[in-house]
This record gives structure tokens, C-alpha cells and sequence, in this order.
């Protein structure tokens, strides 16, 4: 075993326990807070996989942005108790556990069947610059650039959406 | 070196327990946290192709970027909604939404 193989074991191992406290935990602000463990594991895969710049934009915008919106959105929705009355899963949460045991096998035994699933990755070319990469296939008419600029209207279009949805008409 | 099998399986786990949280959670903002994790094992999976395949084609870390920006926008408008819900309905439990139900 490679120091690599450990730092990915020990990650996952945090990452999945963190995501299943995540959907079971009652206390709302708890899971949030789980959530931010489960993204901080994500963004240290990324840096496993050599994709640092990805890495950061987690720890940015998911982190910093979407969790605590989520953490926002828990206060604004409390009841008048301090925890959320009621139990945390649905009378049919075990169709749900079966349901989900079943995609994980699923997609496991589909993946095995594939013919490249234990490949080993080729090293990164010496003078790769990944993040130079990214943003020439962002900004490049040749690359990605009209899907950047739709993902642009999309988040303008959501931004103006929620406030709408949210704005108090009283 | 880590196969390219240990990521696909971890990005399958995390997307397993975000499908049991958005099938089995009565809060709505909790089933929005599970969508969070699937999104999330999603771009595992892509930065994983990326990164096992050829790197000089950048199309996975781009669809990870577009990504995040559908997770922003999707996270905006859905709790905007639940938070309109719980000013009109004082709810936030998904069964007790029940008006479109007979």
C-alpha cells in the first residue's frame, strides 16, 4: 500500500460516514454541518486526482456558498421548538434504503463488467498546466465557450427566480 | 497509484446514500442536502474520467464547473421555494404538501 492508497482510504471512509449522518441525523443544522465534512473530503479527492483548481472552486463555492445558504435556509424554516418536530425519515424509508442498496449494487456490478475499471492513470506530461488548460477551453470558440456563457444565464436566471419566490409580498 | 475502480466505487456509495436521503427524508431542505450528494459523486466521477483518460481534453473539468453552477442555481431556487412554502403553509414536512394529491 502507497501513502496515496491510505490518504484515499482514510478520505472515503470520512466522506461516506459523513454523508450518511448527513440524510439520518434529526437536527437539521447538524447535517448541514455534516455536509460541509462530506464536501471537504470531496475537494481532497480532487486533489488526489491532480485537479487542485477544482479543489479550491469546492471548498469556494460549495462550502462557502451552498452550505452555508442551506445552514440560512434551516434558521428561516425553524418551527417554534428548537429541533424540528417529528422524525427524521418517512414511514416507507426502508423502500428507500432498499432502493438505494439496489442502485449501488447496480452500477457496481455494471462497473466490474467494464473492461477498464481497475485502469492505473498515466502520468501528467512534464509542462501540463492544467488550470492554463481549463481556462483557454472555457474562453476558446473552439473549446467551451458557448456552454460557459449559458451556464451565466442560467445562474442569472436563478438568482432572479429566488428572489422572486422569496421576497415577502406583505 | 490508486486504480481508476476505488473513485467509481466511492462516487457510487455517495450517490447511493444521496438517493436513500432524497427518497427517505420528511424535511424538504434535508432532501435538497441529498441531492447535494449526488451532484457531488457526479463530479467525482467526471474528474475521475478526466484524470484516468486523456488530460489534455479538458471536457471533464469543464462539465464539473457547469456542474457547480446548476448546483448553485438549483440550491438557490429550491430553497426559495421551500422557504415560500413555509411562509404560506407553516411547513416544511414533504407529505403534509399534499395539495396537487387526492
Amino acid at each position: 500500500m502507497t501513502a496515496e492508497q491510505i490518504i484515499f482510504l482514510i478520505v472515503g471512509a470520512v466522506t461516506l460516514l459523513s454523508a450518511v449522518l448527513v440524510v439520518t441525523v434529526r437536527d437539521l443544522v447538524h447535517a448541514a454541518l455534516w455536509l460541509v465534512a462530506t464536501l471537504f473530503g470531496v475537494a481532497i479527492v480532487y486533489t488526489l486526482l491532480n485537479a487542485g483548481f477544482l479543489a479550491v472552486v469546492q471548498v469556494v463555492v460549495y462550502i462557502g456558498a451552498i452550505a452555508i445558504l442551506f445552514i440560512f435556509a434551516v434558521m428561516l424554516t425553524r418551527r417554534q421548538t428548537a429541533a424540528d418536530t417529528g422524525a427524521a425519515l418517512n414511514k416507507n424509508w426502508w423502500a428507500g434504503a432498499l432502493m438505494s442498496v439496489l442502485t449501488f449494487a447496480g452500477l457496481a456490478y455494471l462497473l466490474q463488467s467494464w473492461s477498464g475499471f481497475s485502469k492505473q492513470a498515466s502520468a501528467i506530461p512534464s509542462g501540463f498546466d492544467a488550470i492554463n488548460e481549463l481556462g483557454g477551453a472555457l474562453t476558446s470558440p473552439a473549446g467551451y465557450v458557448l456552454p460557459f456563457e449559458v451556464a451565466s444565464v442560467l445562474l442569472l436566471a436563478a438568482l432572479v427566480g429566488a428572489v422572486y419566490l422569496a421576497f415577502n409580498k406583505k | 497509484m490508486i486504480p481508476l475502480s476505488w473513485y467509481l466505487i466511492l462516487a457510487a456509495g455517495l450517490f447511493s446514500i444521496g438517493l436513500f436521503g432524497v427518497l427517505a427524508r420528511r424535511n424538504a431542505v434535508a432532501i435538497l442536502l441529498g441531492v447535494e450528494l449526488m451532484l457531488n459523486a457526479v463530479n467525482i466521477n467526471l474528474v475521475a474520467f478526466w484524470r484516468y483518460g486523456d488530460v489534455a481534453l479538458m471536457a471533464g473539468q469543464v462539465f464539473t464547473i457547469i456542474v457547480f453552477a446548476v448546483a448553485a442555481a438549483e440550491v438557490a431556487v429550491g430553497l426559495a421555494l421551500v422557504i415560500s412554502v413555509y411562509r404560506r403553509r407553516n411547513t416544511v414536512v414533504a407529505e403534509e404538501l399534499d395539495l396537487l394529491k387526492w
